[in-house]
């Protein structure tokens, strides 16, 4: 049977992206703007012989996503703001464990309960540094409700090929927005499942990599026997505090994503090439965006947009190759502190025309206000 | 017939265990993998979840397979775990900080969902850990490095919490009957549904030092003398249950679990 298009909402299609990728376990904690992923999550995934469960609150959620990927399964959870906080410390363990997960943070106003309806993207800084300690995780940002579906299925490919926790950083209204979208059929998009140990189980070694930089994983309950901790460990998984192999390891955890920052780092370019005024942007916001450079171009400013789809590790390369050629950078972003604009002044310089345009009362961004800032 | 020893499920090359002289978690730990021997329990389909604090070292000794995480967290993790793959024995290990006191609410809820795990929550009645320091359940009026004038508040009684909650077994023992903690703990395994076995164990480094008990021995015999099997507990008059606690097996029933109802 043909697929056929369907008036989805972004945090339903994040649901049939997490659904393609052959996610099977969903444990969350109700809060808005993401409720309807756990909604969907609990009427689809018993269909599909997965697992459902709400959590008492969103630490149980990220731990229970954790337990169950090691024992095997494809792992998620959604949350905003305030739940994602919540999750901080699990998800050092997830990072220090190297464990697959992916975290859907639908972004709202805030701080605290703010205005909890209404769109943010000021969680920037808190996916990349929310956590404790050493570490670093993948983070993308969705600007459509087809990019909700694509960078799902992205995600659990990043969280497994990598062992690591991947997070969407949505916004409330990529989120409950409506667009027409067909989801492809089986085997049309790429889907890839984690590397498995081979050999002996006697030998399997859950935390030495191998040549490609990652080390296999194994599901509880298979003849390989491991050991997971939350605590410094060696590469059979036991603690370990020498330093020599601690310090091995935090650079390791680092040193595997820098190695694939290529495949990583997604950004799209929207006649950016040539653009003497540049848009940087991510998110919903690169919608506003968008509209605000056709405007621009008809009345002759050469203006183009580059939008961040992934927003960790950031894209200094992408953002330094046209940021440079372009004599204006704007940053737009519905936060107050510039958190994108910052970064795009670290790799572009102090000496850059950079402006930026924020806005954080819980109102969209508008075409126009991005235009006022060419002026 | 020879008795079992548990010694296949330890890790040889880590021992000797980096508990304090005195201290109840390896008689615990040996209950445990004795317990693990004599129900046939293989290493691959058991998952052993431990939290924070001296007794969630424990998986550091252990062969099977282990998930070490957050403090407090335990039992969610074990969730995720089970839920999943509901064929495994699970089997947590928490502290009395860990598994009731930073974990309350982890706690209530496995109970309330009846989600097959087994807790073993050693009760020192106190942060061993961090040195010392008053717990959830650390009783009334007691000293520790956090309470020098006597503990303020009152104690919280984990087993009828999880009674309360739904659990299908819930059990107390002690460090000093090792035989009586073992068989409790293959009753909890066997058992559907959760199950706790709540162990009261000594801290002489800590607790007991600074309530009369600064020696093992001291805090065995307190042991000893102040866990009373139920039924004889039932039966004395109230000033004769002044510092006695019940042990023996608690709650045992057969509501569905969640795998069960799922």
């Amino acid at each position: 049977m043909p697929q056929q298009p369907r008036l989805l909402q972004g945090n339903q299609a994040i649901v049939e992206g997490a659904l393609y990728a052959g996610a099977r376990f969903y444990a969350g904690y109700p809060i808005t703007p993401s409720s309807e992923i756990a909604e969907e999550c609990a009427r689809l995934l018993p269909r599909v012989g997965g697992v459902y469960l709400q959590m008492e609150d969103e630490i149980a959620s990220i731990a229970a996503v954790i337990g169950a990927s090691l024992a095997g399964a494809k792992a998620f959870t959604a949350t905003s703001g305030p739940g994602f906080s919540l999750m901080q410390e699990n998800l050092g363990l997830a990072v220090m464990g190297e464990v697959p997960c992916v975290i859907i943070n639908v972004q709202r106003s805030g701080p605290s309960t703010g205005l909890a309806t209404k769109p943010a993207q000021a969680d920037v800084m808190q996916l990349r540094w929310g956590r404790h300690g050493d570490q670093c995780l993948i983070a993308l940002s969705p600007a459509s409700v087809k990019e909700c579906f694509y960078l799902t299925v992205t995600a659990f490919n990043f969280a497994e090929k990598y062992r690591v926790p991947v997070v969407i950083g949505a916004d409330e209204i990529v989120a409950h927005m409506r667009e027409n979208f067909t989801v492809p059929a089986p085997g049309e998009v790429e889907v890839i499942e984690r590397k498995k140990p081979t050999g002996p189980p006697e030998n399997y070694l859950p935390f030495a990599p191998e040549e490609d930089g990652i080390a296999p994983l194994a599901a509880y309950g298979s003849p390989y026997i491991f050991h997971l901790t939350s605590s410094m460990h060696g590469p059979d998984g036991y603690s370990n505090n020498d330093p020599a192999n601690a310090a091995w390891r935090v650079a390791q955890l680092h040193r595997k994503i820098e190695r694939y920052r290529d495949e990583i780092v997604l950004t799209q370019s929207f006649e950016a090439e040539e653009a003497e005024v540049l848009i940087i942007t991510f998110g919903a916001t690169t919608r506003a965006a968008r509209a605000a450079a056709k405007q621009a171009r008809a009345r002759g400013i050469k203006a183009g947009v580059l939008q961040l789809v992934t927003l960790w590790p950031f894209p200094d390369k992408e953002v330094a190759a046209l940021g440079e050629r372009a004599n204006t950078v704007i940053v737009p972003e519905m936060n107050y502190a510039g958190q994108v604009a910052g970064e795009v002044q670290r790799v572009l310089g102090p000496a850059k025309d950079l402006r930026r345009v924020n806005k954080y009362n819980g109102e969209v961004l508008t075409p126009a206000e991005i235009l006022q800032a060419m002026a | 017939m020879a008795h079992a020893t548990g010694i296949k499920y330890l890790k040889e090359k880590s021992l000797p265990l980096m508990w304090c002289p005195g201290c109840g978690n390896g008689i615990v730990l040996g209950a445990l993998v004795r317990a693990f021997e004599e129900l046939g329990l293989k290493k691959h389909e058991t998952v052993v979840v431990t939290g924070i604090g001296c007794w969630g070292k424990a998986d550091d000794y252990l062969l099977t397979n282990a998930l070490h995480t957050t403090h407090g967290r335990a039992l969610a993790f074990a969730t995720g775990i089970k839920a999943y793959q509901p064929g495994l024995n699970v089997v947590v290990l928490m502290g009395d900080g860990d598994g009731v006191t930073i974990g309350g609410n982890h706690f209530l809820h496995a109970a309330r969902r009846n989600i097959d795990l087994t807790a073993v929550v050693v009760n020192n009645y106190n942060y061993g850990m961090t040195g010392g320091q008053v717990s959830g359940t650390t009783p009334a009026e007691h000293y520790t490095t956090t309470t020098v004038y006597g503990n303020p508040e009152r104690e919280l009684d984990p087993c009828a919490v999880a009674a309360a909650a739904g659990a299908n077994y819930v059990a107390r023992g002690t460090a000093y009957h090792g035989w009586e903690l073992k068989e409790m703990i293959k009753e909890a395994i066997t058992k559907k549904g959760f199950s706790l076995v709540e162990v009261a164990s000594p801290c002489p480094t800590h607790y007991g030092r600074y309530n009369e008990m600064k020696t093992a021995l001291a805090m065995l015999r307190w042991l000893k003398e102040k866990a009373v099997p139920l039924k004889t507990y039932e039966q004395l008059e109230e000033p004769e249950k002044e510092g006695c606690f019940p042990v023996g097996r608690l709650v045992s029933r057969d509501a569905p679990d969640f795998n069960a109802r799922y």
